[in-house]
């Protein structure tokens, strides 16, 4: 029943962005504009900073996230279909699961875009560890998502929504962030760092545990008026 | 509390008033010298900016879900001083920082810990502030991710290289400098106190008042 649900939820979101296609391809330019933006900051005399690269794809990744967080729940908010899918008679952190794993799968294609570009842009040889930059990838994207779909759905009635979601998710995904950037630059080093890259993983797939079980926990409480 | 709450004011009173006499007359510290005196405010103040915290986050939890409106009233109060006590913090970490170690700021463990965290506690208040109806839970829900966030953030910049004092300095104080820190810390946790209930109890008449107006349309 729970993973019926929330693969419904899923399927649902799917079937309307693929009939649009809105919300992949603004984030897909908005992401691919993050980072044209950082070159010309962080590229010195055609020859790009050390260690930038695993920065601006996990600060481009972060800003393409919230971005597509606001607009998936924006739609919802739209048709009051938010309320339509609380009300039925399904368990509420099934739709919860469905509405992360949709961002989770969005924030996967922009991804297959971006990791190419900021290694060709910057010189970043990203694709030296491919199995390693795959899996802290994703654990990186999933605690990311895990937060942000409950604050986005939180915020759906909210006043003042489309600032609120950065100001709430950013300070909140530090920890995210820092394990993504630390992980990611040990993997760029020659030789790659793979026992910290390891580390890092693990401790992202730590706070992957703790973020989904207290987002869990907190959608039904959340989201009840 | 609240009959405590005048002699308790007048004691926090005589102690903000005496605590720069002893500040004064702590011992200066050999390498630092005058500068080092700013840490009778900034560590007390810390200590006391955590403890708010753990209280908002407990707080917020019980409100979430156990739906007790005290809970709230206290949560409120406790986020409010954690922003203000991360303000002291804020304020006087980088004045001592710039003398002690050349620079206004590092992201060393501590400092990134400490600003993230009062981040957060802004975020809460604006959210209470600006988010409209039912912003309560979702400050709630806040508080408790914002407190599951303290101890990673804590372990991944602890693997940086640290500049920050440990915390086992506090207990290691030579007597006459362990005097005047246990009376600021003293005399701040009173402040905290005081505010708190002064906090809690505006908190609890808004509710009455709000009560009152429900009841009135009825």
């Amino acid at each position: 029943m729970f993973a019926r649900t929330a693969l419904l939820v899923l399927r649902k979101d799917f079937a309307i962005e693929v009939k649009s296609r809105e919300i992949l391809y603004t984030t897909l330019l908005f992401a691919v504009s993050c980072v044209l933006v950082f070159s010309i900051a962080f590229v010195k005399e055609g020859e790009p900073l050390e260690d930038a690269a695993a920065g601006i794809l996990w600060i481009a990744i972060e800003f393409a996230g919230t971005l597509a967080l606001g607009r998936t729940f924006e739609r919802e908010r739209y048709a009051e279909t938010l309320r339509a899918l609380l009300l039925a008679p399904a368990p509420r952190a099934a739709v919860y699961v469905g509405k992360m794993l949709g961002i989770l799968v969005l924030l996967a294609v922009v991804e297959l875009l971006l990791v190419p570009i900021v290694a060709l842009l910057f010189h970043a040889p990203l694709f030296a560890q491919p199995f390693l930059l795959v899996v802290l990838l994703a654990v990186g994207t999933i605690g990311f998502s895990a937060v942000g779909a409950l604050f986005a759905a939180m915020l759906v009635r909210a006043r003042s929504r489309d600032v609120m979601l950065p100001i709430l998710l950013y300070p909140m995904t530090v920890p995210v962030m820092i394990a993504g950037v630390r992980g990611t630059s040990a993997l760029l080093q020659s030789p790659a760092d793979t026992p910290m890259a390891v580390m890092w993983i693990g401790m992202l797939a730590a706070l992957d545990v703790v973020f989904i079980t207290l987002a869990l926990w907190a959608f039904e409480p959340v989201m009840t008026e | 509390m609240r009959k405590a709450f005048v002699p308790l004011l007048v004691i926090a009173g005589a102690m903000f008033a005496y605590a720069p006499v002893m500040i004064a007359q702590a011992p200066f510290e050999s390498t630092m010298g005058l500068v080092q005196k700013i840490f009778y405010y900034h560590a007390p103040s810390g200590m006391i900016m955590l403890l708010a915290a753990l209280v908002c986050g407990v707080s917020s939890a019980v409100y979430l879900w156990g739906r007790k409106p005290g809970a709230d009233h206290v949560a409120i109060a406790s986020a409010e001083l954690t922003a203000l006590f991360g303000a002291i913090v804020m304020a006087t970490g980088p004045l001592w920082a710039k003398k002690a170690w050349g620079i206004w700021w590092d992201w060393d463990p501590r400092l990134t810990m400490s600003f993230v965290g009062w981040m957060i506690s802004l975020a809460y208040l604006f959210v209470r502030k600006y988010a409209g109806p039912g912003s309560d839970k979702l400050a709630a829900a806040l508080a408790v991710f914002g407190s599951a966030n303290v101890p990673f953030i804590y372990i991944s910049v602890n693997v940086w290289r640290t500049m920050h004092p440990k915390t086992s300095v506090v207990p290691k104080l030579p007597p006459l400098m362990a005097g005047p820190f246990w009376f600021s810390f003293t005399a701040l946790f009173l402040l905290f106190l005081l505010l708190m209930t002064a906090r809690i109890h505006l908190e609890q008449q808004r509710a009455a008042l709000d009560q009152m107006y429900l009841a009135e349309e009825d």
